[in-house]
C-alpha cells in the first residue's frame, strides 16, 4: 500500500512521513499530493496569530479540547521561526498542549519556517491538505504575528483569530497599520490581568473606523486561556463566522482565490525549474550575473534572451 | 531541491522538575541546524512516543534525574516497538549510574550521554546516526 492510501485509511505514521516528505520537498511529495487532492476540501481552516507570549498555544489547546467535546477531529500546525543563520529551530508550542498528545482525534505537527519569510513555512499549504485528507474537521494554524505574517495566514485560513493581551500598548499601534482588516475574531487573552478593559477599548475604536454596513463585524472576546474561561464563546464565534462565510458565498470566493494562488505558484515553480534545467547551467548563470554586475547587460535583457531560446528549442 | 533536516524530540519523562540540562542540549542541537521539538516537563512514555510519531523525529533525547530511568526508558523503547517505530533512535541523559548502561542499551537505548559529555559529541552522534 502506498503512502497516500495509508493516509486515507487513517495511518498516523504515514501522515507524519508524508509531512516530512513535503517539508523536505522529497521526490514522492508531488505524486502523493495528486492522489490526495480529490479527498480534500472538507476542513475548516482556522488561523491563530498574535504577538509572542500572548497565549496562542494555550488558547489552541483549550479550543481543541472544546471542539473534542463536539467530537470534531482537530489538526494543529504550530509554526515557529527557524534561525536564519543555522536553519535550526526550537519548536516549543507543544509544551502547552500536552494533554492532546494521546488523543486519537488530534494530530499536532510543529514546523520551522525554514527561511520562508511570511511567518508560515513553504510547506504549510500542503500540510493543510494532508490533514484535510486525513479527515480533520478543523485545522488550526499557529504563527507568531510579526508584520507580514498575519496577512499570509489570513489568505490561507477561512477564519483568522488575532490574539492580543493587556499591556502591549505599542503592539496595538502596529496592528493599526493595516493588520486589523485581516482579523475575523479578536481575542483579548489574559483578561485576568490589568488593562484588559483598555486593550478592548482600543481594539473597538480601531474596528469602528473600518466597519462597513452589511459586512462581517469582527467580535472582540475576552479569554483567560490558562483557566479555560471564555473558550466556549470563542468556539461559538468561530462557528458563527464559518456559517456566515458559507451563507454569504464568501467561502467559495475564498477557496477560489486560494486555489488560484496555489495553481499559479506551482506553475511558477515548475516553469522556473524547467527553464533553468534546460537553459541555464551554473556557469552560464555565473557569466550572466557577472555581465549584469559589470553593466554590460541588464537583468531584463538576459531573462528575455533565455526565454526566447527556451521557446525556440521546444 | 531536497534538503533533509534532522528532527529531534527532547523530552523529560518522570517527575523531576529539572530541565536545565535538557534545554542546554536542545539549544546546542538547534545551533547545529537541527529542528528540536521541546515538550516540557512530566511527560508520560505514551505522550513521548505519540509526539515522536506525529512529529516524525529521527531521535528522541530523554533526560531523567529522578532515578526512574530503569523503568521509564525501557517503557519508551517498548512502546516504540509496539507502534512499529523502532527506527527512531532513543538516547538518554541525566544522572545515570555506569552499571545501568548495559541494561539500558540492551533495552534499545542507542546511547547514554552522562554528565559532562561535550555538546559536540552529542551533536556528532546525531549527525552520524541520521535515519536513512
Ligand atoms: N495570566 C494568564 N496567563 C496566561 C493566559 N494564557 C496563557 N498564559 C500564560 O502565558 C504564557 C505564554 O503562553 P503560550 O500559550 O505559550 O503563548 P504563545 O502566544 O503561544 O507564545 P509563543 O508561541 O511563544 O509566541 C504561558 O506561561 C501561559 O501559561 C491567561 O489567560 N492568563
Ligand atoms: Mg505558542
Amino acid at each position: 500500500m502506498d503512502l497516500a492510501e495509508k493516509v486515507l485509511q487513517g495511518d498516523r505514521r504515514a501522515v507524519a512521513r508524508l509531512i516530512t516528505e513535503v517539508e523536505n520537498s522529497g521526490k514522492l511529495a508531488g505524486d502523493i499530493l495528486k492522489a490526495l487532492h480529490g479527498r480534500t476540501g472538507h476542513a475548516h481552516i482556522i488561523g491563530v496569530t498574535g504577538p509572542p507570549g500572548a497565549g496562542k498555544s494555550t488558547l489552541i489547546d483549550r479550543l481543541a479540547k472544546s471542539y473534542r467535546l463536539l467530537n470534531k477531529k482537530i489538526g494543529i500546525i504550530a509554526i515557529d521561526p527557524s534561525s536564519p543563520f543555522t536553519g535550526g529551530a526550537i519548536l516549543g508550542d507543544r509544551i502547552r498542549m500536552s494533554d492532546l498528545n494521546t488523543d486519537p482525534g488530534v494530530y499536532i505537527r510543529s514546523m520551522g519556517t525554514r527561511g520562508h519569510l511570511g511567518g508560515l513555512s513553504r510547506a504549510t499549504a500542503d500540510v493543510v491538505k494532508i490533514l484535510d485528507a486525513f479527515g480533520m474537521d478543523k485545522i488550526i494554524i499557529e504563527t507568531v504575528g510579526a508584520g507580514q505574517s498575519e496577512v499570509e495566514i489570513a489568505s490561507m485560513a477561512h477564519t483568522t483569530i488575532l490574539v492580543e493581551m493587556p499591556g502591549l500598548g505599542d503592539d496595538i499601534q502596529t496592528i493599526k497599520a493595516g493588520i486589523m482588516e485581516i482579523g475575523d475574531i479578536f481575542v483579548v487573552n489574559k483578561a485576568d490581568r490589568q488593562g484588559a478593559d483598555r486593550t478592548e477599548l482600543e481594539l473597538r475604536a480601531m474596528l469602528e473606523l473600518q466597519s462597513e454596513p452589511g459586512l462581517w463585524v469582527p467580535p472582540i472576546l475576552r479569554t483567560v486561556a490558562s483557566s479555560n474561561e471564555g473558550i466556549t464563546s470563542l468556539r461559538d464565534s468561530i462557528e458563527i463566522h464559518y456559517s456566515h462565510l458559507t451563507s454569504s458565498g464568501n467561502l467559495d470566493k475564498h477557496n477560489y482565490i486560494r486555489t488560484k494562488q496555489e495553481f499559479l505558484s506551482i506553475m511558477r515553480e515548475e516553469l522556473i525549474g524547467l527553464v533553468i534545467q534546460s537553459e541555464l547551467s551554473e556557469s552560464q548563470l555565473d557569466g550572466i550575473i557577472m555581465s549584469i554586475l559589470k553593466r554590460e547587460s541588464d537583468p531584463h535583457t538576459e531573462v528575455s534572451r533565455i526565454i526566447q531560446r527556451f521557446s525556440a528549442n521546444r | 531541491m531536497s534538503e533533509r533536516k534532522i528532527r529531534v524530540l527532547i523530552a523529560k519523562p518522570g517527575l523531576d522538575g529539572h530541565d536545565r540540562g535538557a534545554k542546554i542540549v536542545a539549544r546546542a542541537l538547534r545551533d547545529a541546524g537541527m529542528e528540536v521539538i521541546y515538550t516540557g516537563l512530566h511527560q508520560t512514555p505514551e505522550q513521548i512516543v505519540e509526539t515522536a510519531i506525529q512529529e516524525d523525529v529521527d531521535f528522541i533525547g530523554l533526560s531523567c534525574l529522578s532515578g526512574a530511568h530503569m523503568t521509564l526508558f525501557p517503557k519508551i523503547t517498548a512502546l516504540l516497538r509496539e507502534k512499529g517505530a523502532e527506527d527512531i533512535l532513543v538516547t538518554g541523559g541525566g544522572i545515570i549510574p555506569e552499571e545501568d548502561i548495559p541494561l539500558l542499551k540492551k533495552s534499545g537505548i542507542a546511547e547514554i550521554f552522562g554528565p559532562g559529555t561535550p555538546l559536540d559529541d552529542i551533536i556528532d552522534f546525531h549527525r552520524k546516526h541520521i535515519r536513512k
